[in-house]
């Protein structure tokens, strides 16, 4: 089992290296003199603008800056931004923002997302099946921008039954509408991963011994049937938490919430490339760390699953 | 092979087996020839493919022909285009008419559809098969890849490069998109070939003196290819979702170019007053995304006889 786990980080470090490095790359062939941009309209003394020049490191090579970058990571060091603030308390005023809103997304679809598939894949071919199955077709086909925008017109603005943008009635009555939104392409996903599952577990040869043995329906699908079925939906789920925390930009910014969405999409638009690269890393950390927890996660629900 | 077939058939049915040898291909041909949803979905996809490749035939204004901005946001006569004369579906923001506007803003989504797509899966047939295939070193380096790209989240990933690449047009943006997105497809490939490639019928041919090359395009490939395929099917739908996503944002698609996306994102800040602005392309893009889905799934029914 350690030994498991620690071959999976030894495994995550060329990938932290690799997508770092990438994201520093990307970055860096955004147009366009930060350095310029930061003395806005007013010539900059040549001094003035070789001396911050400097203290950006940008007059050093990539693969130096990149290095440095590195170092101050393992540190907990991520940079500082344009404006002269840490990269990390910049993201620990936005982070707690958008982990509400993924959170609040996470438990939506965790929560119906599970429920509806079960509901469906239990009666396979009736009304409800084939509700939840356009329904979530439907969902995936809408893009999310437009769902965000209209649930925020027919639900925020004309019923009133949401506040529309900001994060003034806190959590969770300020989370409830985009959270939602948020969790919609998952749930749809998620219902229909798990009807799919129970629909071929209920078919299992084990299911048919239980029915043999006079096992009560209930107590089939309970413990049997569902605990091998949300096998690969936990798996999705794992995976899915750290989407969502990735994922919050477009809704972030329809609802207006001052997440690390926003403040990365700002940081894009003004070429403020540490603040990119900052936070981008976190989430890429994240996710990996999401990934390993599924996978230890998994063998624990697996039994058949076993690590070397 | 198909001979042993019949006879088992035979052999199980008690009668001769009605209809030519079925191999998986025409096999799913007759299942799906038999669906509604199939031919709902493949009509709706006809009808926009032409509109992408022939506007000519559905309106007789060029793009951004004729406009007029004294007519700018004239709303339609009537709630049922088919019901009114003359200009049923309004004017746009620059006053063009908006029914020229929407066909023509076909192409550019479908364009980006298809040939992201057609990256990715060219991209995941050769990597996937080489990484499957040869293992080793090679699949270490592939695979290394794949998980770093899967690490950058893909709005970010594509909001940094397409900032990167300001003047980007239709083919650009394909192009970033298609290299960031063949991960998924690569892996699915990979898992594929692995599934086969010990196979009996892969083992005769080698030992028949079959070099690699043939063995893989003419026995691995033809066996482990449906699945992608139908995933990449379904993906057509999700990237033009993904590309009126980024016009959103403001990185995808810019002015002259006509595309959906950017009409559903001009019609935000409209669409409390003018709802018809948002309505209309909405109803297009999702209608096409959603053929895409279903179009992918009754192909997957059809191919796998164990959803049947």
């Amino acid at each position: 089992m350690w030994r498991f786990v620690l071959r999976r980080l030894l495994q995550m470090v060329p990938v932290v290296l690799g997508t770092t490095f990438l994201i520093y790359v990307l970055v860096f062939a955004l147009p366009g003199d930060p350095i310029r941009v930061l003395g806005g309209d007013k010539p900059m003394p040549p001094s003035v603008y070789e001396a911050l020049r400097h203290h950006y490191h940008l007059d050093e090579p990539l693969v130096v800056q990149y290095g440095r970058y590195l170092l101050g990571l393992f540190r907990g060091d991520f940079g500082e931004t344009l404006n002269g603030q840490s990269v990390s308390s910049l993201m620990a005023s936005s982070w707690t923002v958008t982990a509400q809103l993924a959170l609040t997304a996470w438990i939506f679809e965790l929560g119906m997302g599970i429920a509806l598939g079960v509901w469906a894949g239990l009666r396979k071919g009736g009304i409800v099946d084939s509700l939840v199955l356009s329904g979530t077709t439907f969902v995936i086909a809408v893009p999310q921008f437009v769902l965000g925008y209209s649930a925020q017109l027919v639900f925020g603005l004309k019923l009133g039954l949401f506040p529309t943008v900001g994060t003034d009635d806190g959590w969770p009555y300020s989370y409830l509408l985009p959270g939602m939104i948020l969790g919609s392409l998952s749930l749809a996903y998620i219902a229909r991963l798990t009807r799919t599952s129970l629909v071929e577990n209920m078919r299992a040869d084990y299911v048919r011994t239980a029915l043999a043995k006079g096992l009560p329906r209930r107590r089939i699908v309970v413990r049997h049937t569902l605990r091998n079925s949300l096998i690969p939906v936990v798996t999705y789920l794992g995976i899915d938490l750290g989407n969502l925390l990735a994922g919050a930009i477009i809704i972030e910014g329809i609802f207006n919430l001052p997440g690390i969405g926003q403040q990365v999409f700002l940081a894009i638009q003004v070429k403020d490339g540490p603040t990119v690269v900052g936070i981008s890393t976190f989430l890429v950390l994240i996710y990996l760390a999401a990934n390993l927890v599924v996978d230890i996660v998994y063998g624990a629900l697996d039994p058949r699953i076993r690590y070397e | 092979m198909s001979e042993t077939a019949d006879t088992l058939a035979v052999a199980q049915t008690g009668s001769e087996v009605v209809g030519a040898s079925a191999s998986l291909w025409s096999d799913a041909w007759r299942e799906l020839r038999r669906r509604v949803m199939f031919w709902v979905s493949v009509a709706i996809l006809l009808a926009m493919g032409l509109m992408a490749a022939f506007p000519a035939l559905f309106t007789d204004r060029g793009s951004n022909d004729r406009c007029d901005v004294k007519l700018a946001k004239h709303r339609p006569p009537s709630w049922n285009p088919f019901a009114a004369r003359g200009h049923p579906f309004g004017y746009d923001t620059h006053g063009c008419d908006y029914w020229a506007q929407i066909v023509h803003g076909a192409r550019a989504p479908m364009i980006v559809g298809f040939v992201v797509t057609g990256i990715a899966l060219s991209l995941a047939i050769v990597l996937g098969s080489l990484s499957g295939y040869f293992g080793r070193w090679l699949d270490t380096i592939i695979s290394r890849l794949t998980d770093i790209l899967f690490g950058l989240p893909l709005v970010l990933g594509a909001l940094v490069i397409l900032t990167a690449f300001p003047d980007h047009g239709v083919w650009t943006m394909s192009l970033v998109l298609g290299v960031l997105w063949w991960p998924t497809m690569t892996r699915l490939m990979r898992g594929q070939v692995l599934s086969v490639r010990d196979a009996d019928y892969v083992q005769a041919a080698r030992m028949l003196g079959a070099g690699d090359v043939r063995i893989m395009a003419r026995h691995i490939l033809p066996n482990a290819i449906a699945p992608v395929f139908v995933y990449a099917m379904l993906n057509v739908g999700v990237v033009i979702g993904y590309e009126a996503t980024l016009d959103y944002l403001g990185v995808g698609l810019q002015y002259p170019t006509v595309s959906w996306g950017l009409q559903l994102s001009q019609a935000q800040e409209l669409f409390v007053d003018y709802p018809y602005l948002l309505i209309y392309p909405a109803i297009l893009l999702t209608a096409t995304v959603l053929s895409f889905l279903l179009l992918g799934d009754a192909v997957r029914d059809a191919l796998d006889p164990k959803l049947r």
